[in-house]
């Protein structure tokens, strides 16, 4: 008779991983077909990429040319079936679509502008640049005054005079942006201490302000910007067409910068405010050195993203008339010289590709800053 | 004890008097640039001989707008053309924002999809439409889409009886003939019906606890008895199809490029901020609410429809309303592709015709307040009907 044994001398043999759950195909199941629903929605989604990426691809990259002199280049031929996207067009172009009719002379300039302009950006913005304080007093005062004299000339430094009609492209949509961001916070903090002021007729005013402006399309305030203004002051004063058009935009950014800090304002528990009083802080005081500093900063992801709502609108300017980077393209895709079957369709993929990096910069920034200001205390 | 008196201050340091001083300073201000700026106006007209006042709006007009809902022609007033860019205003603006809700609503959940392919196309969609300028947008579809498709000679005809080149897509045009009186008739009772089951299906729910199927019944009777009243009228319906002529055709709906190109561009890119506001407002509810609602037995569909919606709605509804607000003041970006709306038609050529800036930028400007005002005032009664009702 064998001894009984009820236990095992030697390992049971290790059992195979499960299949699913683990590796690419694991991952596969789980995510792309999990479900009869789930199938068909991968199958219909990897059909609209089918329809999207490839012809994308041939159009931006594969078909397009890249060298030529005239639309001779970019029309179909016998021996070239399929054209993509003719950047050829957007390369002899491109010194119109940055800089409009700016002297060829004077572009430099606008390149300093460019330069400046970029630094101040990344100072006011970066984390690791030091002095904001410093950054502010540049990017709010000291720019705006060098870029006026730089821009539109300045007799002591010998800078002849370049009058705004010259100016265009992507210089114009710049600097309709940039003045509208560096008009619009300040007013917009102002009109926001008022809508929140204990004092009837400035609450009254700022409210009127910002709702009408908010009520109305950017059109309508363009339109109001460029036919009335003119009445509205005297005749000697008639302001110049870009300068319309930057008073209509920065109003407009004012009012809906207004409604962005009032949010941060909201958002600073009331301990603060009273704190600041018992300091036995005057309201400015209570205002600049506690309230506005916890508050912008707070606001800043949305102080981004109104400046990108910002930047896409400066588009409109187009319709009023003023020469910026969206109207350089229109005017130079009905051009003969270029005149192909994809003229429009690159003019247009390169002013997206424009846009669409410089928006989708500012947005990441603005979500950085988010997930940074995500600390603890906040839920 | 004697109270000691309050400390005198100069009226310099005393809140009070600062505030009216500082009021009534302002107020002075604006009044100042009121009254210069009306006396500049009326200096800077006279001087440019037009007219003020409101007598342009009876009299003739004298151009043509190739869209209009109600009979217009060169001979009519510029009133009556004030009314026509209102109405096509209204029209791409009603027809926008019901197109840009569903697409909205449906990438927006696509978004939340555990398939992350579907999930990820969806992200992709909401990132390009949002970070390209909608007068960008607009351009493309009218100037490289539609303006690039063949010329009437070539016209792509579809399915159904339509045709669709540069000009346009032409429809077949519906004519109705006696006795279709009775289908919106009973249209109107099949809806007020599902109204009126729904109230009994909740009263007997409350009473005694048993469901109805409201959904069901409420669309048959809502599509049911349409249909059904035209089957007994005998389908008295016929369709005058677009027919190709030499130089143009005839007959049929003709949707122009313009309405058609604003109209696309407007839904996809509202749909884009939509679905945005879609998905924040599902995230927002917590995972919690979904777990409770399983485990008291719901199924997924039900979770969906009872617990997870209505809380949702709460979040979505408020940037929702902004989003119907903008795609109605974006619907003036119409002026750039030349749809007869209400700022091409009135602050467009109107106002080159007459001169008169003030009044005619006054009235539009006073027409979106109103849509706006209006719409606001709207969903603020439906937001606070589902609003959280707190101790």
């Amino acid at each position: 008779m064998r001894p009984q044994a009820f236990v095992r001398t030697e390992p049971v043999p290790a059992m195979p991983p499960p299949a699913s759950g683990r590796g690419v195909t694991g991952w596969l199941r789980e995510n792309l077909f999990s479900g009869p629903l789930n199938i068909v929605l991968t199958l219909l989604s990897l059909l609209v990429l089918w329809w999207i990426v490839p012809p994308l691809l041939n159009f931006l990259i594969f078909d397009a040319v890249w060298v030529g002199e005239d639309r001779a280049a970019c029309i179909v031929t016998p021996d070239r079936p399929r054209v993509g996207a003719c950047w050829a067009f957007v390369a002899e172009r491109i010194n119109f679509f940055i800089y409009g009719f700016y002297p060829v002379n004077e572009r430099w300039r606008v390149d300093t502008f460019f330069a400046l302009l970029a630094i101040g950006i990344v100072w006011l913005l970066a984390t690791w640049a030091p002095n904001k304080r410093v950054a502010a007093v540049y990017f709010f005062i000291v720019l705006p005054i060098v870029s006026i004299m730089l821009l539109l000339g300045f007799a002591p430094l010998r800078l002849s005079y370049v009058p705004t009609s010259l100016w265009g492209g992507i210089l114009v949509t710049v600097v309709v942006s940039a003045v509208g961001i560096v008009f619009s916070l300040p007013l917009g903090v102002v009109l926001a201490l008022g809508r929140r002021s204990r004092m009837p007729a400035v609450r009254l005013f700022s409210i009127i302000f910002i709702e009408f402006v908010r009520g109305v399309p950017l059109i309508t305030v363009l339109f109001m910007a460029s036919v009335m203004l003119p009445l509205f002051v005297p005749e000697a004063w008639s302001p110049d067409k870009l300068l319309r058009a930057l008073v209509g935009v920065a109003l407009f950014a004012a009012a809906y910068m207004a409604e962005v800090v009032r949010a941060g304002l909201q958002a600073i528990p009331r301990g603060q405010y009273e704190g600041a009083q018992a300091l036995g802080l005057s309201y400015w005081k209570m205002m600049g050195l506690i309230i506005l500093p916890q508050a912008l900063r707070i606001t800043i992801p949305n102080i981004v993203n109104s400046n990108i709502a910002l930047f896409k609108d400066t588009t409109l300017v187009f319709i009023v008339g003023i020469f910026d980077f969206l109207r350089t393209i229109e005017a130079a895709r009905i051009d003969p010289k270029w005149a192909t079957p994809v003229t429009s369709t690159t003019g247009y993929a390169f002013a997206a590709l424009f846009y669409f990096i410089c928006c989708f910069m500012m947005s990441r920034y603005a979500r950085g800053v988010e997930r940074r200001l995500e600390t603890g205390h906040k839920r | 004890m004697a109270q000691a008196a309050p400390p005198r201050i100069s009226p310099f340091y005393d809140p009070r008097w600062r505030s009216i001083a500082f009021q009534l300073l302002l107020c002075a201000v604006i009044v100042w640039l009121a009254y210069s700026a009306v006396t500049n106006a009326a200096e800077n007209l006279a001087r440019a001989r037009i007219a003020s006042g409101f007598d342009f709006w009876n009299s003739t007009a004298g151009f043509d707008i190739s869209q209009h809902l109600i009979p217009y022609s060169a001979q009519s007033t510029y009133g009556r053309a004030f009314w026509v860019g209102l109405l096509n205003t209204l029209l791409v603006s009603f027809l926008g924002i019901v197109f840009a809700t569903i697409i909205g609503f449906a990438i927006g959940i696509l978004q939340l999809s555990k398939n992350v392919l579907v999930a990820k196309l969806a992200r992709g969609y909401v990132e390009v439409i949002r970070n390209l300028p909608l007068l960008l947008q607009l351009l493309f579809w009218y100037n490289a889409v539609l303006k690039a498709l063949p010329v009437l000679r070539d016209s792509i005809s579809i399915p159904g009886g339509m045709l669709l080149n540069n000009r346009g897509l032409f429809l077949p045009k519906p004519i109705f003939g006696p006795g279709f009186e009775a289908v919106p008739i009973a249209f109107v009772l099949g809806i007020a019906g599902a109204f009126g089951y729904r109230h009994w299906a909740r009263r007997r729910q409350a009473l005694t606890g048993q469901q109805a199927p409201v959904f069901a019944v409420g669309v048959s009777l809502i599509l049911g008895l349409p249909l059904l009243a035209l089957a007994l009228t005998g389908f008295p319906v016929t369709f005058d199809f677009p027919e190709m002529g030499r130089f143009n055709i005839r007959g049929g709906i003709e949707i122009l490029p313009e309405f058609a190109a604003l109209l696309f561009g407007l839904s996809i890119y509202t749909a884009a901020f939509i679905a945005e506001a879609v998905r924040a407002g599902v995230q927002s509810v917590s995972h919690g609410q979904t777990e409770a609602a399983y485990s008291l037995g719901l199924r997924p569909l039900p979770t969906l429809r009872l617990i997870v919606v209505p809380q949702a709605m709460r979040v979505i509804v408020p940037p929702l309303t902004n989003q119907y607000l903008n795609l109605t003041k974006n619907s003036s970006l119409a002026v750039a592709i030349g749809y007869p709306d209400l700022v091409q038609v009135f602050t467009g050529t109107v106002l080159n015709q007459t001169g008169q800036a003030v009044e005619v930028v006054a009235i539009t400007m006073a027409v979106y307040l109103t849509i706006s005002l209006a719409t606001s005032g709207l969903m603020n009664l439906y937001n606070r009907r589902i609003a959280l009702v707190e101790r």
